[in-house]
């Protein structure tokens, strides 16, 4: 199936399934689990990391000929920094109630090992475009996973999706869903299902290569 | 690119042009940021802060900075503190209450609170909380639960005769035992949280009631001259 | 005796590897755990026999489903489930909605039981991981106690109970507080006669002392039950609360207050001696006990919530591995000097 040379759908597209940075590579869990208690707070922190991700991928490969191996990690976390204390300020530009709500974790973005991962493994060896394609597949993969749990999360914990009521109120809320054991509970049902899943795909692929030897 | 490759080590000018260049590119792009962003950004905190002012002190039309001197007077300020003061004056320019940034400890962590004080009712008659991490569902219910902001219509903070301390101090009883206009109607399964809203208000009343009424003449009216 | 085949199949509940099988341990302990089921239906009525069977039936149920999707034979029929099933049961609030009860049932076998590898298997008590979830999930719920010995509780169901699946409990105007709250929030000690009999509010199965202790002292005797855990965590308990009451009578309950308000006697008897989760040797039993005595008084004297039985367990639950670990007994002609 997978050939010698890797198509460019290919470097977006594994990000979001193949190698999805939360449940496969199961990377950037801090985030994952700490501000996905609802799906506002999930989406804004998967755009965030996807810009710094973008951001840091295009200027890794751009500068990657320029920078020397020895000094690559210290350029790379700059780099990160830089555009991270960048979103930063952005953020509050749009909104205090929204940055307020994510609290520490935007600056905690700097040492999301995703981005530098992707700096180490992909920027710094590839073309500008490729580097961007596969920020770009890596950093949706991320920002979907965050919002599949978020959305869980809201709707179970305060009964709304993106803040607005869904149910009446004789809904009863499930506390534990918005408080830090809720992230780990609904990310480890995305795993469960995500597994089966993979197990089955990979299990129909033997069956199928087994027919057609 | 295939394989490891045996690098020479690098010469140390291309070192430091590397770290000093990326640098320089990160300090500028912060700058840039920064600067496109600054004005919007005090505006937020402006708004943010106007807001919950206007909310906990509805009457007041503009209000003015103030912090204590050491010699225990009101000074007007431009300055920002952690707890700030404001005094809220209506559209004639006449002073209608304090409006006092208070905090302490609650069940989770520190609760900050904003909440007004009426120098004609010397009550405190609005509340908001500003920053708490109280448990959902049990101590955040002092955000929204209408029997325990129902306290806040008129919580008397009544000054003794000689001006230098609460007559009553601010208490909080259980759910459906206020009896008193000093007390505060509780919160069954946020009692921890409910009585940490009573102590802040209690300390920060006692402390800023006093200092506002020994000021407050001096205070009464102010020139409209900046923008509400 | 003689059917050995079922040699490694120890359930979650209280009992020594004496040979016994697992039927016939199971079968005690739930003759253990009789008379406080039905003093749990007599004292809350019908709710309370509805809240038990929920949890029973949904603990049962989990363990066959999960058995089934994993290709297994199904473990129903040992009855270990059904124990942890009982003991879930007892230790929920009597009015609590059924749905809530079933969502509990559900995640103790699923989390605390299978996902460890199911029977025997298990690194914290289920039914207490069942608890735990409930308490975090749904704080207002569980912390709502109905009065003891209401006069229609045969006949007329509290509204709480019959709440439809994921719909907010709507309560009678009826409600008290546990002995613990009362003395933690308002300073205001049970007697001792009713916490003994079991006069008061509380989960189902934890107000009458001297029914826990007669079901106890049976699997005892019958040689089923390592009492070393219960005595410990009661003398640690009434050492630590002596001390205290001794130094500042006002601020502290007493020991006997202690010993018998809240979930201390059921946890102790029926949770802390589960099996798998508890330490092998009878010196880390000591230990073990030691620890939830002193948790449980430092969560109920300084932590911020009334009760903390269930979490002293489940924590030495967690520790206990380690307490075996430390305590292990020398292999022989080994080690030597030094230990």
């Amino acid at each position: 199936m997978l050939g010698k040379e890797v198509s460019a759908t290919d470097d977006f597209v594994k990000g979001l399934w193949r190698e999805n940075p939360v449940f496969v590579q199961v990377l950037g869990m801090c985030p994952a689990l700490a501000v996905s208690n609802t799906a506002i707070n999930a989406l804004t922190m998967g755009l965030a990391t996807t810009f710094v991700l973008i951001m840091s991928g295009m200027s890794v490969s751009a500068l990657r000929n320029f920078i020397p191996r020895e000094a690559r990690i210290v350029s790379y976390i700059c780099i990160i920094a830089s555009f991270v204390t960048a979103v930063d300020y952005v953020i509050m530009a749009i909104s205090l109630e929204l940055h307020r709500s994510l609290g520490a974790f935007i600056a905690l973005i700097v040492v999301n090992c995703l981005i530098l991962g992707r700096a180490e493994a992909f920027a710094s060896k590839n073309t500008v475009s490729r580097a961007t394609l596969d920020a770009l597949g890596m950093g949706a993969g991320f920002t979907v996973a965050l919002l599949w749990i978020g959305v869980v999360r809201e709707i179970l914990g305060s009964n709304s999706l993106f803040g607005i009521a869904l149910f009446p109120d004789a809904f009863q809320t499930w506390t534990v869903m918005v408080l830090p054991s809720g992230g780990f509970f609904a990310m480890a049902m995305w795993l469960l299902l995500v597994n089966w899943l993979k197990n089955r795909q990979t299990e129909s692929q033997a069956q199928t290569q087994e027919l057609t030897p | 690119m295939t394989g490891p490759v045996q690098q020479p080590p690098t010469s140390a000018w291309s070192m430091y042009r590397a770290i000093v260049g990326i640098g320089a590119l990160c300090g500028l792009l912060i700058v840039t940021v920064y600067q496109t962003t600054a004005a919007r950004i005090r505006e937020n905190q402006e708004r943010f802060l106007a807001m919950a002012v206007a909310q906990v002190l509805p009457a007041a039309r503009s209000t003015l900075g103030v912090a204590l001197t050491e010699d225990g007077r009101l000074e007007k300020t431009g300055e920002e503190f952690a707890l700030p003061i404001f005094l809220g004056y209506d559209a004639s320019g006449k002073l209608v209450g304090a409006v006092i940034t208070a905090e302490g400890m609650g069940y989770q962590d520190k609760i900050r609170v904003l909440y007004a004080y009426s120098f004609d009712l010397d009550a405190i008659v609005g509340f908001k909380v500003l920053d708490s991490k109280e448990t959902p569902g049990l101590g955040d219910r002092i955000e929204k639960e209408p029997h325990f902001l129902a306290n806040f219509e008129k919580l008397d903070a009544t000054l003794t005769p000689g001006g230098d301390s609460l007559l009553h101090p601010i208490v909080t009883v259980k759910q459906g035992q206020k009896i008193n206009p000093w007390e505060l109607d509780g919160i069954t399964g946020a009692t921890i949280t409910s009585e940490a809203i009573g102590n802040i208000l209690n300390n920060s009343a006692t402390t800023w009631a006093p200092v506002l009424e020994r000021n407050a003449q001096d205070f009464a009216i102010v020139e409209l001259t900046e923008e509400p | 005796m003689s059917e050995l085949k079922k040699y490694l199949e120890i359930g979650s509940s209280p009992h020594v590897t004496s040979g016994d099988s697992v039927e016939v341990i199971m079968r005690n302990v739930f003759i253990a755990l009789l008379p406080v089921c039905i003093f749990a239906i007599y004292s809350f009525g019908a709710a309370a026999a509805l809240v038990l069977a929920t949890a029973c039936v949904s603990c049962i149920a989990t363990e066959h489903v999960l058995c089934k999707v994993t290709s297994q034979p199904s473990t129903i029929g040992d009855w270990s489930v059904a124990i942890t099933g009982m003991l879930y049961g007892l230790t929920l609030p009597p009015d609590l909605p059924l749905w809530m009860v079933a969502v509990g049932g559900v995640f103790a076998v699923a989390v605390g039981k299978f996902l460890f590898g199911g029977l025997g298997s298990n690194a914290f008590n289920p039914a207490l991981v069942g608890r735990a979830f409930l308490q975090a999930a749904f704080p207002q719920a569980m912390t709502h106690w109905a009065l003891p010995l209401g006069d229609t509780r045969f006949v007329e169901l509290p509204n709480s109970t019959l709440a439809l699946p994921f719909a907010q409990p709507v309560y009678d105007a009826v409600t008290a507080a546990t002995p613990l709250a009362a003395m933690k929030f308002d300073g205001i000690q049970a007697v001792n006669r009713d916490l003994l009999f079991g006069l008061t509010s509380g989960s189902a199965g934890e107000t009458c002392a001297v029914l826990i202790l007669v079901g106890g002292a049976y699997l005892v005797a019958r040689n089923m039950m390592n009492w070393r855990i219960p005595i410990s965590i009661f003398a640690t308990v009434a050492a630590i609360t002596w001390i205290f009451n001794l130094y500042a009578p006002g601020s502290y309950a007493t020991p006997a207050f202690m010993l018998l308000s809240g979930g201390l006697m059921l946890g102790a008897v029926f949770m802390a001696t589960d099996m798998v989760a508890s330490p092998i040797t009878n010196a880390g039993c000591w230990l073990y006990g030691f620890l939830i005595g002193s948790l449980v008084v430092v969560i109920r004297f300084w932590g911020g919530m009334p009760e903390g039985v269930m979490y002293a367990i489940l924590l030495a639950n967690a520790v206990s591995p380690h307490i075996d670990w430390f305590i292990r007994p020398r292999v022989f002609g080994v080690g030597g000097g030094t230990g």
